[in-house]
């Protein structure tokens, strides 16, 4: 019988709830012993001069083994095209935070002391500080480069776009910046072998690519690099890779001759870890009385930080722009342009949320122009199930999808009639307490990254247990059981005698790693055919062992046996038996699958909030959600990542923004002063199931990590906005706290009594 | 100076600097590690214990203030023939964790709200659980873990 869609509990958990995971901060190894202790000295200023450095009383102090700064790190800097970023500043600050010095020392305490002594002089520049200010290319980040503008794509927007429309709203929208914030901080430690090789110990979600990283940047060959990924505390997109810092740690352990471990406080990282979204995104929707919507245009504006680090942000949400809807007429642009605040990168998503956001706020914006139900206009656009594979006029290709069906299924599944009346009903009492309602319809891509496939190698013990090793990096999404449920599917070998393994790039030379909600549908496929070529070689070694034709042979997954088909029961072979015959290693096989196109997992969300019109508090009172990502391996994960991506995505419209002030200065620099959402602020989500397949991967599965985030922020965020429709609001930037809610009820007030 | 803690039913009395935070003395003057540090303003709850029964912020007592009292962490919960505490088996069975990193914080929290409210609703599992963060789960299926651990049904 199939485990395989049954609901499994994680074989992950036994360690991580008892003596806890072990993330790169609880290493006690060997190699380690005697490591000192590494720590940076960040920029306290946005933009200026780094006029002098004066290290000497630092290095004076007790424990202090090294201080290091751009002038002792020998390197080129990384190019982030089209500039480039040195690997501690150098001679300019762009972002505070920023890694000025590196300091090392026998004890962690000691490291704070020193980093006290380090007199820095810094001589200010204007700060850019924000999306405005870098378009104005009034003061420039990097003068050489000649404007703040990092990077343009689109064509020209055709100005008879919009003629044929009876209705045209136009809106500027901010998708605000958000800081990942991983519980678990970046850390590494690392210590280079006597074999001249560099051993790297990392909270990354791909050791290999973190590999390619880190040899680069030391200017090593990969094989001089081996990194191990132990357990790791959540990355969310932020940890793909490795950071400057990693390969400014390997630099000064080559110097220093020493071990060294590193782990940034959490101020640190909500200043200096990547960020994500920050786009100020304008859109133009257009069409018809009845609800069609006949031309959409969206014009991104992407804050790349200080360094421009993920170039094709920008590029998946111009991708994604016209969403679950056949638009006759869609347009879109955008630029990346540098600021004064920290890098972004790669966020739970990833340029798709925000096309998603633009594009559902757009939709309700049109509505409310044309007083319809969001619901109905919806469903007036959708793209139709018979026109898939579907291709966008931005260059997607669905491939498989039912948006109507989820929309009907949300809105059944809520009770959205009813709730249409409750919120009458309050509105008609005069309420003070106001319902708001708000849909959301998506479509996002998976494995929408052009990596290069994944890796996947099975090998059957001598015991006939398994050990399999996966490309994939999992960290919290239980991938090592899903893995384990396909292979013990397949060959018929119980839960408990397979072992996944990931991570170790000595032990999984390739690999691409876990991001883009590639893992399932890439490293299962890859896990699928290493799968098929074991099982295949297993038959001709069953087949000579039972003296039979290999076409006569079966695998009995029931019992995890080969048998000769019609024969009697007592004549089969084990697989230990198989593993045995072949010899030590034998049995076994590496595959690579690099078939897989991308996927495009579909849903419908619809938010419940109420708002208390006085004060202008939100309260999130329910969360539906149909997230269709294809059949499904292990509900309880699965499940999970959906729980997940709601909570995070229902944050980012709730709560939670990254903020500096006009000087460039991050003013949520710490957990008490960023809204990270907690317990009390969510409710019980609701989830409806429903599974469309895919073609495009040998295991019909599309992702999950990211859908429930894409689809659950526009949804809260339009309930927010719809239950205030009646005052005369019709929009509030995110995140829509109770000052902005309150500020808008108010300006909505004074233009209504003008 | 000289600090004595009973952790986990075992006395560890070490030398440490008089400024050594509890959770390094566990981490590290103890090796349990377990207890996990995720914040410097005492908001995320990763590093919570029990002193003296009580659940404590670990990074926010010196060790020295701890001295002579006794604490328990999520090691201390397994019992030595390897039995899980309730708590540790809901969290597993409901799916409580995903990257694990908050668990031995949140799980430890969830020993002292049971403690002093044997039978919560969910709602009051959330207000329980507001000073322990996890950036994973959504929070969903830890309150369904210690709605489970207090002996009544999950019915979602
Ligand atoms: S480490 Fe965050 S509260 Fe203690
Ligand atoms: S499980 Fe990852 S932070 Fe809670």
């Amino acid at each position: 019988m199939s485990i395989a869609g049954t609901r499994v509990v994680r074989v992950e958990d036994q360690k991580l709830i008892t003596t806890g995971g072990t993330y790169v901060e609880d290493l006690r190894g060997d190699a380690l012993t005697g490591a000192v202790h590494a720590m940076f000295v960040r920029s306290p200023i946005a933009h200026a001069r780094i006029t002098s450095i004066d290290t000497s009383e630092a290095l004076a102090a007790p424990g202090v083994i090294a201080v290091y700064t751009a002038a002792d790190i020998d390197l080129p800097p990384a190019p982030v095209d089209p500039v480039t970023q040195s690997w501690l500043a150098d001679g300019v600050v762009r972002y505070v935070g920023e890694a000025v010095a590196l300091v090392l020392a026998e004890q962690r305490y000691q490291l704070a002391d020193a980093a006290e002594l380090i007199d820095i002089d810094y001589d200010p520049l204007e700060p850019v500080s924000s999306i405005d200010a870098a378009l104005a290319d009034e003061t420039l980040l990097f003068p050489e480069h000649g404007s703040n503008v990092m990077q343009v794509n689109g064509k020209e927007f055709d100005e008879k776009t919009f003629d044929d429309c009876e209705v045209v709203v136009t809106r500027t929208i901010v998708n605000q910046r958000v800081a990942p914030v991983p519980l678990e901080v970046r850390g590494a430690a690392c210590t280079w072998g006597d074999d001249g090789r560099l051993m790297v110990w990392l909270s990354t979600q791909n050791a290999q690519i973190a590999r390619t990283v880190v040899a680069a940047g030391l200017g090593v060959g990969e094989e001089s690099v081996r990194i191990v990924t132990p357990d790791v505390g959540g990355g969310f997109g932020a940890k793909v890779g490795a950071d400057p810092e990693v390969v400014a740690l390997g630099w000064a352990a080559r110097h220093s001759g020493r071990a060294i471990r590193w782990t940034e406080t959490r101020s640190e990282n909500l200043t200096s870890m990547t960020h994500g979204r920050a786009q100020q995104n304008t859109i133009t929707i257009g069409g018809r009385r009845d609800g069609t919507v006949l031309a959409f245009r969206l014009e991104v504006v992407q804050d790349t930080g200080a360094y421009p680090r993920l170039p094709f942000l920008p590029i998946l949400t111009e991708l994604m722009a016209s969403g679950v809807y056949h638009f006759p007429r869609v347009e879109t642009a955008s630029r990346a342009v540098a600021t004064n605040t920290a890098p972004i990168s790669a966020y739970r998503g990833a340029g798709r949320p925000e096309a998603t956001a633009a594009v559902e706020r757009a939709m309700d914006l049109f509505a409310a122009e044309i007083g319809m139900d969001p619901g109905e206009v919806r469903k007036a656009n959708f793209i139709a199930p018979e026109e898939f594979p579907y291709q966008t006029p931005t260059g997607a290709s669905y491939d498989t999808g039912d948006y109507a069906t989820a929309l009907d299924r949300v809105l059944e599944a809520g009770g959205y009639a009813d709730l249409r009346a409750e919120q009458a009903r309050r509105r008609a009492s005069g309420d003070p307490v106001a319902l708001g309602l708000g849909i959301s319809s998506y479509v996002e891509v998976t494995a929408g990254d052009d990596s290069g496939g994944e890796g996947g190698r099975v090998d059957i013990n001598p015991d006939g247990s398994v050990t399999a090793y996966t490309g994939s990096s999992p960290h919290g999404q239980g991938l090592g059981t899903s893995l384990a449920m396909l292979l013990s599917d397949q060959l018929g070998i119980p839960l408990d005698k397979i072992a996944v393994r990931h991570g170790d790039t000595d032990e999984v030379p390739k690999g691409i790693g876990t991001f883009a909600s590639r893992s399932l549908q890439m490293g299962g496929s890859a896990m699928r055919l290493a799968a098929d070529q074991v099982i295949a070689r297993a038959r001709e070694l069953a087949a000579n062992m039972l003296e039979a034709s290999p076409d006569d042979l079966e695998l009995n997954v029931d019992q995890g046996v080969w048998q000769v088909r019609g024969a009697p029961a007592s004549s089969t072979v084990t697989w230990a038996q198989l593993a045995e015959r072949a010899g030590e290693g034998e049995l076994s096989a590496d595959e690579w699958y690099d078939e897989g196109a991308p996927t495009f997992p579909f849903g419908a969300h619809l938010a419940v909030v109420e708002v208390d019109t006085l004060t202008g508090k939100v309260e999130l009172r329910r969360l539906i959600a149909v997230d269709d990502a294809g059949p499904v391996v292990n509900p309880l994960a699965f499940r999970g990542q959906r729980h997940g991506g709601l909570g995070q995505g229902a944050a980012q419209a709730l709560l939670e923004v990254m903020n500096y002030d006009p000087d460039g200065n991050p003013t949520t620099a710490t957990l008490a002063d960023y809204s990270f959402i907690s317990a009390t602020e969510l409710p019980d989500f609701e989830l409806v199931n429903m599974e469309t397949p895919t073609t495009r991967n040998l295991l019909g599965v599309k992702g999950i990590g990211e859908a429930a985030t894409i689809g659950s922020t526009p949804a809260v965020h339009n309930a927010v906005v719809d239950a205030v429709a009646h005052l005369g609001v019709r929009h509030i930037d995110m995140p829509t706290t109770p000052v902005r809610v309150w500020q808008a009820l108010g300006d909505a007030r004074k233009a209504e009594a003008k | 100076m000289k600090v004595a803690i009973e952790v986990n039913g075992q006395t560890v009395a070490e030398e440490v600097e008089d400024r050594t935070l509890l959770v390094h003395y566990l981490r590290e003057t103890a090796g349990l590690t377990a207890t996990n540090i995720g914040c410097d303003t005492t908001s995320c709850g990763a590093c919570t214990v029990l002193l003296d029964g009580e659940s404590v912020k670990s990074c926010t007592m010196l060790a020295a203030q701890a001295d002579g009292h006794a604490i328990t962490t999520m090691e201390g919960l397994t019992a030595d023939d390897g039995e899980l505490h309730p708590l540790q088996r809901a969290f597993r069975e409901q799916h409580g964790l995903q990257c694990g990193f908050c668990t031995p914080g949140m799980i430890m929290a969830s020993v002292s709200l049971l403690d002093h409210n044997p039978k919560p609703t969910r709602q009051e599992v959330r207000d329980g659980l507001e000073g322990n963060l996890c950036r994973c789960t959504g929070y969903h299926n830890i309150v369904s873990a210690v709605v489970e651990a207090s002996g009544q049904e999950v019915d979602r």
